[in-house]
């Protein structure tokens, strides 16, 4: 390898290795503060680019149907609950949240499918039209659950992947699609050359994990989530509901998934099911991080990335088993590193439910 | 003075174990009731359930409420803290940040809160001092004032306190206590849950000896603190071994 390729092979994993730190940042944040390891997140990523790619090929993205469907069970749901419980006066409430707000959007790409989009349309209503996905499938799937075990959300969450992946493969069908460039600018520093596409992931990531850190040190509702993350008893003590607080995670992953959806897509061609695998690499580097911390996550997921690119120069029929297959060691070496944690956690259980 | 709180015919079970079996209790405005008895006779499993964190069956009122039909959620916007005895410190946050999110319910008074917030580093300057540093990094006794405090930041009407003197120095028990009387002066009423029955007894109005689960004996505090059979029990020369 020469110092020009390795230089190259570098710049293409800090890019996917960016990628990799948004889609990594909304798993973490779903799993601190709900307990459940989203992995349809990675679909909903494919959903993102295959969306913006639908419309700039001007057909309707099956996203919509997606979106109404979710918003229909929800809203049946939710309304059906509120009934029982005697809180009629809160359905107004829901009929917009779980109605109108996702509906708007849906119907707007509906209309808009069809339109010679110019990007600076295309993707705003990409991301407002994936964005309800998430939050959407934690009402209709997840709440009801709140108080499940890691495990029974896990499987829960394995059965909406393989539901949403196979809507994709229903609304998209197989072949695969690769959205336009966001910029075609080329710069060079010294003897490189950098895409302003690369420049652009790069940027977006950094400006969306200190969008996150800024919510999370300086926002009340950010606090309260860090607190539901860390004490869910004391959360409860102090009047947060956890279901708010869940809400808005899986909004806010909505987001960056939709953001990294919007940022992959005229990176590398993507079919109805490569959202799962960018989950899979994003939650690699979500695992360096051991789940729990955002900065580890962070360099997680660049390593990630990085690991890809130079395995895909050394064997590329390899180079998926030579990122997953790094999980082996550090997972070996958490489970190791954190033996002492585990043992307080299990302790920390029993101690509430002694009387 | 008006009733705050009343429990009728409290049933709390833990599967088969009820854990809690017909407990009334009545609590005045402006009142300190304590709960005294020994580990295992219920009174966590009480405060938890007044709280909402268990369902329970019977009847309990908080003003004019039914209890029973709110969350734990609701009974915090209500009014209702629980200081829990294992505390539940937000430990990887800091003490600012324990404290402002005590004040989670009253995001809408903004400047109330900064002025509450003052009001507890006044109360406690050692969690003045110790504003940016970690909850869990605090010694046992400070973490017990942050508990006090993070519940005074949602300005409690009823205040549920949980062995606050567990496994703390006698010099600081004393300082709680010297808090608890502090906080009735001001308009809070608090429910006690205590294992010191000798400090309890001398702090509250009112009492309640809970054993296995059921209310035994009941009275103002002054009287049951001289009643022979409390003596014999709960009050002798001997320490309670604690399982």
């Amino acid at each position: 390898m020469t110092p020009e390729i390795a230089v190259l092979l570098a710049q293409d994993g800090i890019t996917t290795g960016a990628i990799y730190v948004l889609v990594a940042l909304g798993i973490v944040l779903i799993f601190l503060s709900t307990r459940v390891i989203f992995v349809p997140f990675g679909d909903v990523v494919g959903y993102a680019a295959l969306t913006l790619a639908a419309l700039q090929l001007k057909r309707i993205p099956g996203t919509v149907w997606l979106v109404l469907t979710l918003a229909a069970i929800a809203t049946v749901v939710e309304v059906y609950g509120l009934t029982r419980r005697h809180q009629a006066r809160r359905i107004p409430q829901a009929l917009l949240y779980y109605a109108a707000l996702p509906v708007a959007p849906a119907a707007t790409a509906y209309l808009a499918a069809g339109y010679d989009l110019p990007m600076w349309a295309g993707i705003p209503i990409t991301f407002a039209v994936v964005l309800p996905i998430s939050p959407l499938l934690y009402r209709i799937a997840f709440r009801p659950l709140a108080d499940a075990s890691v495990l029974v959300l896990l499987i829960v969450a394995v059965a909406a992947h393989f539901a949403l992946s196979g809507m994709a493969l229903v609304f998209f069908g197989p072949e695969g699609f690769r959205t336009a460039p966001l910029t075609r600018a080329f710069f060079s520093v010294g003897p490189m050359t950098v895409s302003g596409q690369s420049i652009l992931v790069v940027a977006s990531a950094a400006v969306f994990g200190l969008l996150l850190f800024l919510f999370f040190e300086r926002t009340l509702n950010g606090k309260a989530l860090r607190a539901t993350a860390v004490n869910r008893v004391g959360a409860r003590l102090v009047g947060i509901e956890l279901s708010n607080t869940a809400a808005t995670a899986f909004l806010l992953a909505s987001a960056l998934a939709a953001i990294s959806g919007i940022l992959i897509g005229p990176i590398t061609t993507l079919y109805y099911d490569s959202g799962f695998l960018i989950g899979l690499k994003a939650f690699v580097g979500a695992i360096i991080g051991g789940l729990v911390s955002y900065p580890a996550t962070i360099v997680g997921a660049i390593l990630v990335g990085l690991g890809e690119s130079y395995a895909s120069f050394w064997n590329s029929a390899l180079k998926e088993v030579i990122v997953f297959g790094s999980l082996i060691p550090i997972l070996l070496w958490q489970s190791f590193a954190t033996r002492g944690g585990v043992v307080e956690d299990v302790e920390e259980e029993e101690g509430e439910s002694r009387t | 003075m008006t009733t705050l709180l009343s429990v009728e015919d409290l049933h709390v079970s833990y599967g088969k174990m009820e854990a809690v079996s017909g407990v009334s209790l009545d609590m005045q405005a402006g009142q300190i009731v304590t709960v005294i008895g020994p580990n295992g006779a219920g009174k966590t499993t009480l405060l938890s359930a007044l709280m909402g964190l268990l369902p329970c069956k019977g009847r309990s009122r908080y003003e004019s409420d039914d209890l029973t039909a709110l969350s734990t959620e609701e009974r915090v916007r209500r009014g209702i803290c629980l200081v829990p005895e294992r505390r539940e410190l937000f430990s990887d946050m800091t003490v600012a940040d324990n404290l402002i999110l005590g004040a989670y319910t009253r995001w809408r008074e903004r400047r109330a809160v900064q002025a509450d917030l003052d009001e507890v580093f006044r109360r406690f300057p050692k969690l003045a001092e110790r504003r940016r540093q970690l909850a869990g990094t605090l010694s046992g006794g400070e973490q017990q004032m942050l508990a006090l405090g993070r519940a005074l930041m949602a300005k409690p009407r009823l205040l549920l306190l949980d062995e606050p003197s567990l496994g703390l120095a006698p010099l600081i028990v004393r300082e709680i206590f010297r808090i608890v009387v502090g906080l009735r002066e001001l308009g809070v009423s608090i429910l006690l849950v205590e294992q010191n029955a000798r400090a309890a007894l001398e702090t509250a109005d009112f009492g309640y000896v809970l054993e296995t689960g059921c209310v035994v004996h009941s009275g103002p505090a002054a009287g049951l603190a001289h009643d022979p059979r409390v003596i014999a029990s709960y009050l002798g020369g001997k320490v309670e071994p604690s399982s």
